[in-house]
């Protein structure tokens, strides 16, 4: 039987027992419906989920519902929105009870001094052009000075195909930011012309992504596997999607076999009682999903399906310890 | 009726190897003793599938907040004969 000691050697070893016990249990939590942009391919509004329930408004029922959320086991509370520091006393009644990643637009910064290590994943859906085009403006103006060498702060970057060879120029203008990035693809959930992905493109940004982890392993928190997964939709031969994808709210998860999935994962509407699909739009076609972070916890889940080889195996250490640092369960 | 530990490890290898159908091993080479999680890569998704077995086959309830404590073949069987003995 393969065994975990039997494919590493110390090196490998040790970087495995660093994560083999986190035992992450995300969820994720609207935290509000209102944004301050109203980006084109946002699944949260193109999907009407901004209308899906009306927002708990009191402060008290967020500390009490955060408090069971604890309770149910929770370690990662995932905030998004809408644009989540519209409400900072909700972003607050998070973080002081649970560690706590909070995805914004990064135009309304994080007061340091309210939140001093709270890991804040700010958005970015390519080039002043792309930016434009698609969120009405170049918000990197903005973000790039409100989270100058933030040592908790990082670039969450949607790629576009419109992206392709461009890459670069946009890792450099973070790394002069003093910051870190993560790259994903975007899903283009509204259809906006030209920014569907076509099998070619997912190929020749395979290749750039590849690069760019090779040229700035400083500044890009990434791994190749992961680009592989997310490029090819594809993991040990089986294609993502509905029958595999791991993280549906797992109340609502009736699927028949089961999948390998996120432990008690729930994502949460603002009402803080209604339950959404899963971590993005329902109305998405989860066979073209690019979801970043449901691809990385696709892996993760599938642990024991990767010790099979020394390589496969090492691959899927690089994709925990990447999602491990995005949520600060481990450093940069 | 209490079985011999020796016994219900054996079984139990058996379940883990034909629910999770793992490769290259027998009930009789199993190290009882590997850290199923560590080692084997075994997460609580597969710890529910083995338990439901495990659960009718001995008549006992293994409960969810159990399975931290529930990382290695000797240790189910302990468990097992102890939630007998109870």
């Amino acid at each position: 039987m393969k065994t975990v000691s039997s494919l590493l050697d110390a090196d490998w070893y040790d970087r495995y027992k660093r994560i083999s016990k986190l035992n992450i249990r995300s969820s994720i939590y609207d935290v509000t419906n209102r944004c301050n942009l109203r980006c084109k391919g946002c699944f949260f509004f193109s999907s009407g989920e901004d209308k899906a329930a009306p927002e708990e408004m009191a402060l008290g029922a967020w500390e009490r519902f955060i408090d069971k959320e604890k309770d149910r086991g929770v370690n990662l509370a995932i905030l998004i929105g809408g644009e989540p520091t519209l409400c900072l006393d909700r972003v607050e009644a998070f973080y002081k009870r649970l560690p706590t990643f909070c995805a914004t637009n990064g135009l309304i910064k994080v007061d340091r001094e309210r939140f001093p290590d709270m890991m804040v994943g700010i958005s970015l859906w390519g080039d002043e052009a792309d930016e434009t085009v698609l969120r009405g403006k170049d918000t990197f103006a903005v973000s790039s000075k409100n989270y100058y060498g933030d040592p908790h702060a990082y670039y969450l970057y949607t790629i576009t195909p419109r992206q392709l060879g461009k890459t670069e120029q946009i890792i450099r203008k973070i790394r002069d930011a003093g910051l870190k990035i993560h790259m994903q693809l975007l899903s283009n959930d509204e259809g906006v012309d030209g920014f569907s992905w076509t099998p070619d493109e997912l190929i020749v940004i395979r290749e750039e992504m590849d690069e760019m982890l090779d040229r700035y392993p400083d500044t890009v928190i990434s791994s190749k596997y992961y680009h592989e997964i997310i490029t090819t939709g594809r993991m040990l031969g089986r294609p993502f999607g509905w029958k595999e994808c791991p993280s549906v709210t797992e109340p609502l998860d009736t699927r028949n076999p089961k999948p390998k999935r996120l432990i008690h994962f729930i994502r949460w509407a603002s009402d803080l009682n209604t339950m959404h699909r899963c971590c993005t739009s329902e109305t998405r076609d989860c066979s073209t999903c690019k979801d970043g972070a449901a691809h990385m916890s696709w892996v993760m889940v599938n642990k024991r399906d990767h010790i099979r080889t020394t390589r496969d195996l090492q691959n899927w250490i690089e994709i925990y310890e990447m999602f491990a640092k995005l949520y600060q369960f481990i450093p940069w | 009726m209490v079985v011999e530990t020796d016994t219900v490890m054996l079984r139990v290898s058996e379940v883990m190897i034909n629910e999770l159908k793992l490769e290259d091993v027998t009930p009789e080479t199993f190290d009882p003793d590997v850290d199923l999680v560590d080692e084997v890569g075994i997460d609580s998704m597969d710890l529910a599938t083995v338990a439901l077995v495990l659960q009718d086959e001995y008549a006992i309830r293994i409960d969810e907040d159990d399975y931290p404590k529930l990382t290695t073949v000797r240790l189910i069987a302990d468990y097992i004969r102890d939630k007998q003995a109870a």
